[in-house]
């Protein structure tokens, strides 16, 4: 650094260490809640530090669901949140990737009607049209099943426009070379475009996984079946109206449960996770 | 960076093919459905669907002078903007601290970062708990410490501060990352040349990075208001879903309700229009500034 100041340095410390210590209070709240009895978790005030109780509450919860609330095993939701998080992320990602490839490589006369029909999706979220998306879903049996779950959150904007952003900064002489050496589209698709974009595809995965396992509205008007629940929809479905009879213990290691995996996949993942952050910006 | 190739391959069938998924799937559950929410909104229908009667603009100008329907909307700015300008500052703070700091950055970045992973539902659940009225750690300190009676359920200013700390948690992480990496990006010369001059720490920051990452600072804005718009419905729905009475009752929220459970459709299809066009005038926003911002 330019000049030394220890004072403001331990400042910057602080702060930091302050706000880490911040940011987790409600997750080890959450932790120290999971590893109590029932009975622990209903007397004023609430623990502060580990019980004993750790492994037979993620037991329970993984096996045999939260007793009384009316749900599947957590292991069974999160399945459901695993195929859902992964279709999600590799749906768009290839469907994505094909059409960002026609816009790019192609120049046929529907192009930019094309291309401003997927932009409009970024203008439409899932909330501003609940009820006639759950029609079609309805109309088309997809209620309570997986591609229903995932087909409509599969277009994607976004996606779309980063590989027409990354597509646009391939040389064009790559694509003038394989075209002088007699390759296909295709060819030049799967042998060029695709290696190269392998690194945007991690970042873009990473970020689109967690979309998916987070999703909440749309989930919740698929799914009216336990079985099909995610997730997220499950811990949300265990706290009913009032907090009467609330296994917070059960609740907490399901709500630890849906975390780790996302929370897994940033902390892993990290330089693809910034990247792909960091690049929506551009 | 150029917008167009130099070259094309041959037009076939090859095209059309490699863009129809992603068509069909933006045709089937984007475009139909959003025009139906569009042709509703002109109709009104009895809860039975027996009767479907099209009156133009009527239901627009009942829900225009629906005092819950102003609620909403003045609900929402309170919550929106709040949430943003803390979750930003909060944000900025940490990252400005980080900047300053050489050791440590990598370590405090990831142990910073991850809340970005939780749901919001999940975020939402967490500190519910924490202040649940008869058994939340916090709602204990608060009352033995301060003497102050924390009940969401019944207090709709409580009500609000807890979903903007809920929506606002997972949202510092977001931030934080954006606006570190903008200041890392500043040349470390420009710092050094300030500090020649004489600037001490804060003032530089105030006069050299902050004005350099103000198209950081613009962006973050757009997405956080967009966040709070639209991706804090699970938050609502698992803490006070819209009440005590009406203190929570977002837009995104009271679509929902008064659809699903009020049985309202061309009332609902009417707030879902209004809702579409509160996104395209911030999509508009957002892709103004970045039009502007990519030519080099």
């Amino acid at each position: 650094m330019i000049e030394n100041r220890p004072g403001l340095k331990f400042f910057c410390h602080a702060m930091v260490l302050l706000a880490v210590l911040t940011v987790a209070f409600p997750v080890w709240i959450a932790f120290v809640a999971s590893t109590h009895t029932a009975a622990r978790m209903i007397e004023v005030p609430l623990p502060l530090w580990p019980g004993t109780e750790l492994l037979e509450n993620y037991r329970t919860v993984l096996v045999e669901g939260v007793a009384g609330a009316s749900t599947a095993p957590v292991a069974r939701m999160m399945f459901n949140s695993l195929v859902m998080a992964l279709s999600v992320a590799l749906g768009k990602i290839i469907i994505s990737l094909l059409s960002a490839f026609a816009i790019v490589y192609f120049r046929f006369p529907l192009r930019m009607l094309f291309f401003w029909m997927i932009f409009i999706t970024l203008m439409l979220p899932v909330e501003v049209r609940i009820f006639p998306t759950y029609k079609v879903m309805s109309d088309l049996h997809m209620i309570n099943t997986y591609a229903g779950l995932t087909l409509p959150l599969i277009a994607s904007a976004t996606a779309t426009f980063l590989f027409r952003q990354f597509f646009l900064t391939i040389p064009d002489e790559m694509m003038e070379a394989a075209r002088m050496d007699g390759a296909s589209a295709l060819r030049f698709f799967w042998d060029v475009v695709v290696p190269l974009s392998r690194t945007n595809m991690a970042a873009l995965f990473v970020i689109l996984f967690i979309y998916g396992w987070n999703q909440y509205l749309w989930p919740l008007l698929i799914t009216t079946d336990e079985s099909m629940y995610t997730a997220v929809i499950g811990i949300k479905r265990m706290i009913p109206g009032g907090d009467a009879s609330v296994d917070w213990n059960l609740v907490m290691a399901a709500a630890m449960l849906a975390m780790l995996p996302p929370a897994l996949v940033v902390i892993v993942m990290q330089k693809w996770f910034v990247k792909g952050l960091v690049e929506q910006e551009k | 960076m150029a917008a167009e190739k130099r070259a094309y391959f041959p037009v076939g069938w090859l095209p059309y093919a490699l863009v129809a998924p992603q068509l069909a799937i933006t045709l089937v559950f984007f475009m139909w459905p959003a025009s139906q929410a569009i042709w509703q909104s002109l109709l009104i229908q009895d809860a039975f669907g027996l009767n479907v009667e099209f009156v133009g603009l009527l239901n627009f100008r009942e829900l225009f002078a629906d005092p819950y329907y102003i609620n909403s909307f003045k609900v929402t700015a309170i919550f929106s903007v709040t949430m943003t300008v803390a979750a930003l500052g909060v944000a900025l703070v940490l990252a400005a601290c980080c900047d300053y700091l050489i050791r440590g950055v990598q370590v405090y970045q990831t142990l910073l970062i991850w809340p970005y992973a939780v749901a919001p539902v999940v975020a939402a659940v967490l500190w519910s708990f924490i202040f649940n009225p008869t058994l939340g750690i916090l709602t204990y300190a608060l009352h033995t410490w301060f003497g102050v009676t924390w009940n969401h359920m019944l207090n709709g200013n409580q009500a609000l501060t807890l979903i903007i700390i809920a929506a606002g948690w997972k949202q510092i992480s977001y931030n934080f990352l954006f606006f570190l990496a903008g200041m890392q990006a500043i040349p470390k010369s420009l710092i050094e040349a300030a500090a020649i001059d004489g600037a001490g720490p804060f003032r530089r920051f105030m006069t050299v990075v902050l004005p350099l990452i103000s198209p950081t600072t613009f962006f973050l804005l757009v997405v956080n208001i967009v966040y709070a718009f639209f991706d804090t419905f699970g938050v609502i729905d698992a803490t006070t879903q819209g009440g005590p009475g009406q203190a929570t009752q977002v837009l995104v929220y009271k679509v929902f309700k008064d659809g699903f459970m009020g049985g309202d459709l061309g009332g609902s299809a009417a707030q879902s229009v209004v809702l579409m066009v509160i996104v395209m005038g911030l999509t508009v926003v957002q892709f103004r500034y970045i039009e502007r911002k990519v030519k080099y």
